[in-house]
This record gives structure tokens, C-alpha cells and sequence, in this order.
């Protein structure tokens, strides 16, 4: 009877044993894994880490929409070299007047927006002036200083500014200078038109949008007919997935500790270059005991940076010393400035009559913010200061608490922003809360001056900025890009805010 | 049976109240401006202020409730405040891909654990049923992120024989679709299974003691076909019961299994929601896990009476 009952069980154990055997060797036929569309040779996956919550940047905040979107579907008049310097797009030249307000265009001839209408002047007006009057995020400022454009013929603008600003025909290469068709922005949210290499095929939203090649582009046609954007939002699902092959390249490693299992795999090629996201030890430069120099000082001189990053980010990034990363005309390596020096520290804070003062480093639960924290206290306490560490959830509850209400007394945070130094510490009501008239006045003097005396005036309030010691770098964020061997054209550093595909090609 | 249908209806239309308002209070004591963050860093005050008058947020907080619990019954839960665009299709795509894998892990589970728990009943007295007893014991012990990332590290990067991650909906890939299904509905399956085997196993065994099974034996029946047309009935009373609450565990299991695997389900939609504070978002998911787990259990309450008619007729 047993005997019956154990060949019974067999028999059912078997058929269970068999169902998860049949699960698993339902994929050992086949390989590759890429999505399947078109001649894989042809098409390319890129793995990216925030999805766009719109497609409409005119209207949505984040980076994650002109990421996708610029230089791929829109372009703009000029746009941004690896090396950060302006060069011609739409504009084919350009000429300033000599009391540098009006801007004229020569643009290409040619140039046609994915709905078939040829891109004219006349659009370049449209777009610009519909910043002014239809966008809503707060990054549309930059449009305020233009006073009138004028087609003076389809391939001619000229735009008038109320005042002189070098730093405007900068801002035309980020989003706020894309170019729309006068009849293509009734849906901007789900149908992007622009003039750009590719066109928006699909958006699988919560997984990848897809772009299709522009067949009817007026420049160099691109190498990829389709590239999948994909995202991830858990950085070892990222590098699992190009270790089996769903994607090609990781745009950005979130994580500098994980680069290993690549850098010595002859498949992959790991590329390292730099950012526009300097890593701010941030003062509340208006409350006590920041109030003090002496104080902020003697953080800067108790900061081991080289410790820091090799503990925090796997060493990978790029010391500065101010609120200026190496792709900027006028960056000049002012690390030397405070040398980590914990005597030096610790002098500064008795002589400001603040020792064993207890401050509070309220950072974002962020990655490099979190792992950062832990070092600066450490290296904090040993010259003197009692370090009250708290996390709060990003982005709401630390904008809310930090940002917004100023309730902190240091902070972690790496701003990513392009050339925000006058954004970050020009302007008193900020959250760094820091009111320096000679900064302003030098920030003023470079926006309105030559291009020589702008690179004067920047190094100038740099330097300002680093003396007065209004925060501390702790280090620039690096541009980390993985990919397959045979991947070419990867820009080494991210120094504008799109990820141009266009350049992209198979070895 | 009727009473007892209207009875479980009214105790379930309670219930949807109550949670809906606790999952709106929690949401509205949560620090943090939805506007603001939609909005940018940068944003002035008088726009964020101009953001929060669009969505109603400047509105008392009953009103606001009233028009969203309203919305939710018209099967309309309203516009995100990050993207602009409808919940409704949202929330409907992203539960299909979330219905897929919690369906096909409870069929394994199943599968694993009505047999295996039945033989481990049958063999508790010997060596190879405190074997198998061990192995869900420690299969109990794991989490399912914790499954899927070792499945993950041996039969995606070490084999490369399926994809570590992604999702691809079955009518534009049907092979490609099973292939990435397989190890997040693996994950979660297993560790149902383990779960689900050791309920199984106590369940028969309670049955096996039952004197109408020995009777059923004494009069010749060969014990496993005893089992089979007597106890069995009996013995998935108790199983169905912890199916239905599995069913609610697999929910938000799941949640953290559609990150490890990048799978576009409800799940990854929720904690996305999160991280942005599109609450309205959060609300709405919230919403619908609850509701869902609130109609398995309003079901598992009537199969009862199916399976079991005493219990029918308890109720009067």
C-alpha cells in the first residue's frame, strides 16, 4: 500500500519538476534579446535612468525631456560641442552688432520639420517669442532679455536685446532655443516636431521610447535607423541588462562602484569624462554660526576632498574647487585655495568663538548625498564641529525643508545645471542665501562685456566665490558611459542637456 | 447563500469607504507640494501657487475628498499632476502587465505546492518529508526581490539563457513575452509555493487524522484515493483562505519584483508616483491594490459556501 502510494507521489513531484524545467528552457532556443525591429545592425539600445514625464518641455520641469528630445528631434539655432564651446546648427553664422544687443542669424537653407514644412525664419521668430508668452517652466527667464526678433528674409533673423548678454546666445543652446513649426505645437506632450535627425516613433511609457531616422534630414544622416531609448530605475538592473545584452550602452552609471565588472571585459569599452554637476557642500550663508567666514572657512580647510571622493564615489570624478566644471572657458583649478588642513581648521573655529558648534547636514536620500554625508561628518567632527546628520526624502520633503524653506544649516546636493553659478550663489533669496554685491557686480560685468572680458569677470567671481568660501566642492559629478565594443561616437563628456544619438554609429 | 452574498456586499462597500478615506488622509498629511515639484527648483511662488489652484489643492480637504472619491466611482480617478495625462489608461495598462505575472506565479505556486504539500502530509513521519518540510522552510525565509536577483545573477548573466529584465506585451512577442515573464513570475512563484506547500501540508494532515478517513480506509479504499474522494474537499477549506490572502501578498510583492525586472506593471507606476509626489497617482494605485485585495477576500468569503455548504447555513 505504501509502495503505491510513494510511486504516486513520484509521478506528481515529476510532473511539477517538469513544468519549472519547461519555464526555464522556454528562452535556451534562441539568443539575443534585443527588442526586434528592423536589422539589428541598425538598430541601437540605450539604457537611461529617468524617463521623461511628458514629452513637453515648454510646459514640464526635468531633464530627462530635452535629454531625449534635443538634438535628436529638435535642434536649435547653435548648439553645444563636447568641449563646451557655441558653435552653428540651424544658424549656418552668425554676427554681433557692436554694442553686442542685436544678434543676426544666416540660417541653413534646406531645413525642413518632420511634418513636411520647411523651416524658415519665420519659425525661428514663432519659437522664440512662444517662450516669452506660452512656456511655463522657470527656465524660460533666459528668454527675457530679448526685446524683439525679426525675420528680415526666410534665412535671416535678427534678434534685438534689451540689453547686452553673452550668456543668452548660451541659453539658445539648451531647450529654451529649440525650434518649432508655427503649425506643429498643438501637441507637444505626446507629438514632438522638429527639424532633428530623428522623429518620436513610440513611447512605451514606464519602459522606452523609441526614435525613428529622419529620412528627410537636411544634415548628415545618422548611422542608427532606430534607437530605443530603455529606462532603468534600479542601477543593477541597468548593468545586468548590457551584461546579457538588451541594451548597448549605459548612458550614465549611477553606480562608480559596479564600473568594474566592465573595465576588465574585453566586450565592453567604459568611457570617463566629465559633467556640469559640481557635488555643493551647501551653507546657509544668512544664519548662524555660516554668518561667519571663519566658520565656513575652516569647513573648507577640514574637508579631506581626495579621502572623500575615493570613500564616496569610487574615486571617479574631478576636484574643482569652486562652482565651475572644466568644460567652462574660464575654469581655473582652485582646489589649492583650501588645502585640507585640520590645524587650520580647527584655529578658524576657535577663533570665531565656535568650537564644538552644532550644525545640521540635512541631505537628500541621493545616492552620492548619502554616501558623502557619512565622510564630511566624520571629517567635520575631527576639527571641531558636533555634526547633527539627517536624510530627507528627495526630491519632496528636501525641497520643501531645504530648498524652499531654508530650514537647514548644511546641505549635499550636486546641481546639475549649465553655467548656474549666478543661479546658485548670484541671487540673495536662493537657498544658499548668499548676498555678495562684488560677485553680482562681476557676474553683470561678464554677461554685458566682450567675450574676453566675460572669460575675465567669470574667473573673477569664481575665484570670489571659492575666497569667501560661500560653500565647498566637493567634487564633480563624472560622466560614466559603458558600452559594446563595437559602439563608437559616445560623447565623453555630458556638458549640454540632450543625449545626441545622431552621432552614434557600429564599428 | 443570498443573505450571506448581501451580508459580504454591504461589509465590502464599508470597507471601500473606510480605506478610501484612510489612503486620502495619509496622502494629505504627507510632507511635500505637489506643485512645487512639478513645477522645478526654480519656480516662482506665484506659479506654484497658480499650479496648486489647478489641480484644487488650495481647496479644504473634504471637498477635495468628495470630488476624488467621486471621480473614482464615475471610473474617472482623475488627471496626474506631473504629466497632465489621464490615470484611467494609465492605471488599466499597467494592471494587465501586473495581472500577468501575479496570475502566472500563483500557477506555480500552485502548481509546487498542492502536490508537494500533499506528500509531505503523507510522509511527515518519514526522512523525505522533514527533507521537503526544510526546503520551504527555508524557501519561506526569502524574499522574492531576493529570489529574482539570484535568478537573475545564474540564468541571465551566468547562463544567458533569459533575459535579465524588460517586459514585451504577449500579442506583439508571445515567445519573447514567456521568455521575460518567466523569471519574475519564477521569483515570486517559488516563494509563494514554500508558503503556500506548508499550509497545504498541515491542512491534509489535519484531514488525515479525521476518523471518516480512516473509516474511508477501513473499508478498503487505498489511502491516497481516500484522500482523493474524502479529505481533499475538506482539506481546501483552509487552503482557499490563504490563497486569498497570498493573492494580496503577490500584489505587493510584486511591486518590488517589477523594479528588479524593469517590468512596466502597476507596481513600478506606484513607486514612480512616489518618487515624484504625483499624489493624486499614488492615491489612485493605492486605491486600486486595495480594492483588489478587498474583492479577492469579498470572493474567497463566498467560495466558503461552494465549498462547504454548513457554512452557508451558519449564518442564520
Amino acid at each position: 500500500m505504501r509502495h503505491q502510494l510513494t510511486r504516486r507521489a513520484t509521478a506528481l513531484l515529476a510532473a511539477g519538476g517538469m513544468l519549472a524545467v519547461a519555464a526555464c528552457s522556454a528562452g535556451s532556443s534562441t539568443t539575443g534579446v534585443r527588442p526586434s525591429s528592423g536589422d539589428t545592425r541598425q538598430t541601437l539600445t540605450v539604457g537611461l535612468v529617468a524617463e521623461p514625464a511628458s514629452l513637453d518641455f515648454t510646459r514640464t520641469d526635468g531633464a530627462a525631456i530635452p535629454q531625449v528630445l534635443l538634438g535628436n528631434v529638435y535642434e536649435g539655432l547653435v548648439k553645444l560641442t563636447n568641449d563646451g564651446s557655441v558653435v552653428p546648427d540651424l544658424a549656418t553664422s552668425w554676427a554681433v552688432s557692436p554694442d553686442r544687443r542685436t544678434y543676426t542669424f544666416n540660417l541653413v537653407a534646406g531645413a525642413k520639420f518632420s511634418s513636411g514644412q520647411a523651416f524658415t525664419a519665420a519659425d525661428a521668430a514663432f519659437s522664440i517669442n512662444r517662450v516669452k508668452t506660452d512656456w511655463t517652466i522657470s527656465l524660460k527667464s533666459a528668454m527675457d532679455v530679448v526685446q524683439e526678433v525679426t525675420a528680415l528674409s526666410p534665412t535671416r533673423l535678427q534678434v534685438r536685446l534689451s540689453k547686452p548678454s553673452n550668456d543668452w546666445l548660451y541659453r539658445m543652446t539648451t531647450r529654451v532655443g529649440a525650434m518649432f513649426s508655427r503649425t506643429g505645437v498643438d501637441k507637444l506632450a505626446t507629438n514632438p516636431i522638429g527639424t532633428g535627425p530623428y522623429t518620436l516613433n513610440k513611447w512605451n511609457r514606464g519602459d522606452s521610447i523609441s526614435l525613428q531616422r529622419n529620412d528627410s534630414y537636411w544634415g548628415t544622416r545618422p548611422f542608427f535607423q532606430v534607437v530605443f531609448l530603455k529606462y532603468f530605475k534600479d542601477p543593477t538592473a541597468l548593468n545586468d541588462a548590457l551584461l546579457t545584452g538588451t541594451i548597448n550602452v549605459i548612458a550614465a552609471v549611477q553606480a562608480p562602484e559596479s564600473l568594474a565588472q566592465f573595465t576588465g571585459n574585453p566586450k565592453y569599452h567604459v568611457i570617463e569624462g566629465t559633467t556640469n554637476a559640481e557635488v555643493v557642500l551647501s551653507f546657509n550663508n544668512s544664519k548662524a554660526p555660516f554668518t561667519d567666514r571663519r566658520v565656513r572657512q575652516a569647513v573648507r580647510y577640514a574637508i579631506d576632498h581626495k579621502a572623500l571622493l575615493d570613500t564616496c564615489w569610487a574615486g571617479r570624478g574631478t576636484l574643482i574647487g569652486s562652482m565651475v566644471p572644466p568644460t567652462d572657458p574660464w575654469y581655473e583649478d582652485l582646489t589649492g585655495l583650501y588645502p585640507h588642513d585640520v590645524a587650520r581648521a580647527r584655529s578658524l573655529l576657535a577663533a570665531a568663538g565656535k568650537t564644538g558648534v552644532t550644525v545640521r547636514l540635512r541631505v537628500p536620500t541621493l545616492p552620492y548625498a548619502v554616501s558623502c554625508a557619512q565622510v564630511v561628518k566624520s571629517q567635520l567632527e575631527q576639527a571641531g564641529f558636533k555634526v547633527n546628520l539627517d536624510q530627507l526624502e528627495f526630491p519632496a520633503a528636501w525641497l520643501t525643508t531645504v530648498f524652499t524653506n531654508a530650514d537647514y544649516d548644511m546641505s549635499i546636493v550636486a546641481h546639475v545645471e549649465q553655467r548656474d553659478l549666478g543661479a546658485v550663489f548670484g541671487n540673495p533669496s536662493y537657498y544658499t542665501r548668499y548676498n555678495n554685491p562684488a560677485l553680482r557686480q562681476a557676474l553683470v560685468a561678464a554677461d554685458q562685456g566682450t567675450s574676453t572680458q566675460q572669460v575675465q569677470q567669470m574667473k573673477r567671481a569664481a575665484r570670489l566665490l571659492s575666497q569667501d568660501a560661500a560653500a565647498d566642492w566637493l567634487f564633480l559629478l563624472p560622466n560614466l558611459t559603458v558600452a559594446d565594443k563595437d559602439i563608437t561616437g559616445l560623447p565623453k563628456n555630458a556638458v549640454s542637456e540632450s543625449f545626441d544619438v545622431s552621432a552614434l554609429a557600429r564599428s | 447563500m443570498i443573505q450571506r452574498l448581501i451580508e459580504r456586499s454591504a461589509v465590502l462597500v464599508g470597507s471601500l469607504a473606510a480605506s478610501s478615506i484612510l489612503v486620502f488622509a495619509f496622502m494629505a498629511v504627507l510632507p511635500g507640494d505637489p506643485a512645487r515639484v512639478a513645477l522645478g527648483v526654480n519656480a516662482s511662488d506665484q506659479a506654484v501657487a497658480a499650479l496648486r489652484a489647478q489641480f484644487g489643492l488650495d481647496r479644504p480637504l473634504v471637498s477635495q475628498y468628495f470630488s476624488w472619491a467621486g471621480g473614482l466611482l464615475r471610473l474617472d480617478p482623475g488627471q496626474s499632476y506631473i504629466s497632465r495625462a489621464p490615470i484611467g489608461p494609465q492605471i488599466s495598462d499597467r494592471l494587465q502587465v501586473t495581472l500577468w505575472l501575479v496570475v502566472s506565479s500563483m500557477v506555480i505556486a500552485l502548481v509546487i505546492a498542492l502536490p508537494m504539500g500533499t506528500l509531505m502530509a503523507v510522509w511527515h513521519r518519514r526522512i523525505s518529508g522533514l527533507v521537503l518540510s526544510a526546503v520551504s522552510q527555508v524557501g519561506v525565509a526569502i524574499p522574492a526581490f531576493v529570489a529574482g536577483i539570484a535568478l537573475i545573477a545564474l540564468f541571465a548573466v551566468k547562463l544567458g539563457w533569459l533575459p535579465a529584465n524588460g517586459w514585451t506585451p504577449p500579442a506583439q512577442d508571445p515567445v519573447m513575452f514567456l521568455k521575460q515573464l518567466a523569471l519574475p513570475a519564477l521569483s515570486l512563484g517559488l516563494v509563494q509555493a514554500s508558503v503556500m506547500t506548508r499550509y497545504v501540508r498541515s491542512s491534509v494532515l489535519d484531514v488525515l487524522r479525521e476518523d471518516y478517513l480512516r473509516t474511508a480506509r477501513a473499508k478498503g479504499l487505498r489511502p491516497m484515493r481516500a484522500l482523493a474522494r474524502h479529505g481533499l474537499r475538506n482539506a481546501s477549506v483552509p487552503v482557499v483562505t490563504v490563497l486569498g490572502l497570498q493573492l494580496a501578498t503577490l500584489l505587493i510583492g510584486a511591486v518590488v519584483v517589477e523594479r528588479v525586472f524593469v517590468i512596466p506593471g502597476l507596481g513600478s507606476l506606484l513607486l514612480d508616483a512616489v518618487a515624484s509626489r504625483d499624489l493624486i497617482l499614488v492615491q489612485d494605485v493605492v486605491m486600486v491594490l486595495v480594492v483588489a485585495v478587498l474583492l479577492v477576500n469579498f470572493v474567497v468569503d463566498l467560495l466558503y459556501a461552494l465549498i462547504d455548504p454548513r457554512m452557508g447555513r451558519e449564518g442564520r
